[in-house]
């Protein structure tokens, strides 16, 4: 492998509109800047999406488009479980899932017109095909101060595997995240690489 | 050093106006567009004029306005904005400027945000004007400088077309210098360019033909377009905008040897074009929306009388709605080539529920529909409009949408044609702002028997919180006039105008019992800001919890369809999650008095 196939990484983040994919997505797009690497990155947009299904495609040491091909992902980043399993067609055989395990039960569901699968079942589901690393990221966040620093828990978590240097990751944590949540939201950013280093 | 920052595409397409020199921007927000604008408007170090319009049509004027004194202007909107600014547009083609001007029209395949797929390329042939089309968003920055002296070389307006994933994708971009000086304003009276009455207009017209060569010449030569030609190929590939880079990505990936033309302007650069065909057999055209390149590829062949076979669009080969991605060309490539499609793994699936995007816990717009259903019933009809609030299809009182500000002429327009149901349409304010306003004079005026909601939260809230007339202050955050609506609604003649706040259920329903009563044009201005800008602006309202002792399991709270409200199915018992935002109403639907309010 040479050096420039070592520094790509296509990276999909799944979850729904209104937990902070995009910041999420922000804080390794700037850090690989910092770290020399090209990057392209696709999100969703728009006040309307609020509640939806999102993804946002990250393409680290990539030169071309920002959307990844279907079976392109090597790792897939999923803020909710279900929302792990609707992008699946992007991720590579034997592709990397880590996922937070807490559900966001969607309008459909309370309504009564449909059933959230089991969260148990999901994680059956994935592991047939793919690496699953799988926790509650929202009861980590809350243990670092603050239940909305669950996105960055999740970079913490697949920080290990991006390209780029943790030192430079947390530096844009530190530049992207509200003046007064830095110490918070620092501690969930460890609360999660841990999580997946020891798993 | 040069310096790199990662950003949005349209912060890079803001920052390619700057390092263009621009002076006045105007705009209409409009997903996909929107942050070039709020970008703009966000600087601090401003020595450019930079606003919301009403309209598409209204900013268009703005800027050729700004246009004609000589100064570089910009008008952005999205695709369907053009619709609304193609009458100053198509005139303008004719009269066309002096400072260069770039009109701004984001695309968006597959719909991702917007009511029809439409290519603006489309209107570049129809108006005889060049468009620009960005393959990624650092080609999107460089372009725009190159559009404003290209525009000002031949005193035409320029399109600029970038697609959503260029527009809300984001890269590393390399930057360039701000220019400091910048010309000042010189409005030259020349009568036969600005007045385009009919002695103008035909010789106007005559010359806007007699500029295409020289512009198409102009543009092959441009950076934008480029030719790799292999030698010994026979299968030649050209990409335009966005999708050449996919087909880039998916040509480099397969390690094929054809030969490939990237292409970025329009006209098309037919020297190129040729120069691919005379050495191939086929050539495959990839192109986001409509078959444009490849019509003019073939066109170009039948002319040079050359044999190439041309496969795109129009034959199949590439899907003709939707968007393009790598994936797609790999598809096309194996269908074009007969390689083996990889056989799909059976696994067993997983049944998921869908997640459509949903008004916000605490909208006030679910409340006002709420109201509104209740007291119309089923049987009305309820045409509805372009906002947050067309999520309301969920709540049943959204029938229809068309475009921005139909609602009002479709509700009228239903009642003329002799609908004796009631009718009920709802209007934001800032679409109202937009263009419904018109369609309530005309109601007005022709004695239409409606009623007319506008849900009034206060701003532009779905494009992402853009100011209107009716905030009180302007894009860059300026104080201004703070246009009433029940003052606006009432001049133009409106009998029955009724403000209410929805959150108030039993007050916002005798409004609109009132209204279902009067004979005529009835206004209820449903007024609350919404949920996201509130919180920003500092209202805390205290969250609501359920007695589980109290609820009786009737499910009444869950048919609101608040996402904050969850159904226990073990107690048979609802629950209000941390997604609250106290707006009470739940509290005033529940028949056993079981939702109360937290005290602090």
């Amino acid at each position: 492998m040479s050096q420039a196939e070592q520094k790509k990484l296509d990276l999909l983040i799944t979850g729904v509109g209104g937990q902070g994919a995009i910041l999420a997505s922000d804080i390794i797009g700037k850090a690989a800047v910092t770290a020399g690497l090209p990057i392209r990155a696709a999100e969703t947009h728009g006040m309307a999406q609020r509640g939806g299904s999102v993804v946002n495609h990250i393409r680290v040491g990539n030169n071309y488009g920002s959307m990844i091909p279907k079976k392109g992902a090597d790792l897939l980043l999923a803020l909710e479980p279900m929302e792990a399993v609707r992008y699946l067609d992007f991720l590579k055989d034997g592709g990397i899932v880590i996922m937070n395990t807490q559900p966001i039960i969607p309008v459909t569901v309370t309504s009564g017109l449909t059933k959230y699968p089991e969260v148990s079942d999901i994680l059956d589901f994935l592991s047939e095909k793919y690496i699953v690393k799988a926790f509650n990221a929202d009861d980590l966040a809350y243990e670092a101060g603050n239940r909305l620093a669950m996105n960055v828990v999740m970079v913490g978590a697949v920080s290990g595997y991006l390209p780029i240097p943790k030192e430079t990751l947390l530096e844009s944590v530190k530049a992207l995240v509200p003046q007064k949540t830095i110490e918070v939201n620092l501690r969930a950013f460890e609360a999660g690489r841990q999580k997946v280093e020891e798993s | 050093m040069t310096m790199r920052e990662y950003m949005l595409g349209n912060v890079a397409i803001a920052r390619g106006l700057l390092e263009g020199g621009v002076q006045v921007i105007a705009g209409y927000p409009g997903t996909p567009s929107s942050e070039i604008i709020d970008t703009l408007a966000a600087r601090k170090d401003r020595d450019y004029h930079v606003e919301w319009s009403v309209n598409e049509k209204v900013a268009m004027e703005v800027a050729v306005g700004a246009a004609w004194t000589g100064v570089r202007s910009v008008v952005t909107m999205k695709h369907v904005g053009l619709n609304v600014a193609a009458d100053p547009f198509m005139t303008l083609a004719y009269a066309g400027t002096k400072g260069g001007m770039i009109v701004i029209a984001a695309d968006d395949p597959s719909c991702h945000s917007s009511q029809n797929e439409q290519d603006t390329r489309r209107y570049a042939q129809f108006a005889l004007v060049p468009c620009f089309d960005p393959a990624t968003p650092q080609e999107a920055k460089d372009m725009l400088p190159y559009a404003f002296e290209f525009s000002e070389k031949f005193e035409v307006p320029v399109i600029f077309r970038p697609t959503t994933r260029i527009s809300h994708g984001k890269s590393d971009i390399e930057l360039g210098e701000i220019p400091v000086e910048k010309p000042a304003p010189n409005f030259e009276k020349l009568l036969d360019r600005w007045v385009m009455l009919p002695k103008n207009a035909r010789p106007r017209h005559t010359h806007l033909l007699s500029i295409q060569q020289s512009i198409e010449d102009a543009l092959a030569e441009s950076p934008w377009n480029s030719l790799e030609l292999k030698s010994d190929a026979k299968f030649g590939v050209i990409g335009a905008g966005i999708a050449s880079v996919y087909a880039k990505e998916a040509l480099t990936e397969l390690g094929l040897d054809v030969s490939y033309l990237k292409i970025g302007t329009y006209p098309v650069p037919k020297k190129l074009i040729l120069e691919l065909l005379e050495t191939v057999d086929t050539v495959l055209v990839f192109e986001e929306l409509e078959p444009i390149v490849e019509e003019q590829v073939k066109m170009i062949a039948q002319e040079a009388g050359i044999e190439v076979s041309v496969l795109g669009k129009t034959n199949g080969f590439v899907p003709r709605e939707g968007e393009l991605d790598v994936s797609a060309f790999l598809e096309v490539l194996k269908k074009t080539f007969d390689l083996e499609t990889e056989a799909e793994t059976s696994g067993k699936s997983l049944e998921l529920a869908p997640r459509p995007p949903a008004l916000c816990a605490g909208c006030s717009h679910r409340a006002t529909f709420h109201s509104m259903k209740k007291v119309f019933g089923k049987d009305a009809i309820y045409p509805s409009d372009i906002g947050c609030y067309t999520l309301g299809i969920q709540s049943g009182t959204v029938e229809t949408t068309l475009c921005m500000g139909s609602s009002i002429s479709v509700a009228s327009g239903l009642y003329h044609a002799g609908e004796k149901r009631p009718i009920c349409c709802s209007i934001g304010d800032s679409t109202f702002f937009h263009s419904g306003m018109n369609s309530l004079l005309n109601a007005i005026v022709n004695k239409a028997n409606i009623t007319v909601t506008i849900l009034d939260n206060r701003i532009t809230a779905m494009t992402g919180h853009q100011p209107n007339p009716g905030v009180g202050y302007t894009a860059t955050g300026e104080p201004t006039v703070q246009v009433s609506l029940e003052e606006l609604c009432k001049a133009m003649g409106a009998e029955f105008v009724s403000v209410v706040d929805p959150y108030k259920l039993e007050e916002t329903q005798e409004a609109f019992k009132a209204a279902k009563e009067f004979e005529g044009v009835a206004v209820v201005i449903a007024r609350q800001p919404c949920v996201i800008s509130g919180k920003r602006a500092g209202i805390r309202r205290n969250p609501y919890v359920i007695d589980p002792d109290k609820c009786e399991g009737c499910k009444q709270c869950i048919k609101f369809g608040c996402p904050a409200i969850e159904f226990n199915e073990q107690n048979k018992c609802a629950v209000i999650t941390a997604l609250c935002s106290g707006c009470g109403v739940c509290a005033q639907i529940c028949k056993f008095d079981a939702i109360q309010e937290v005290k602090r």
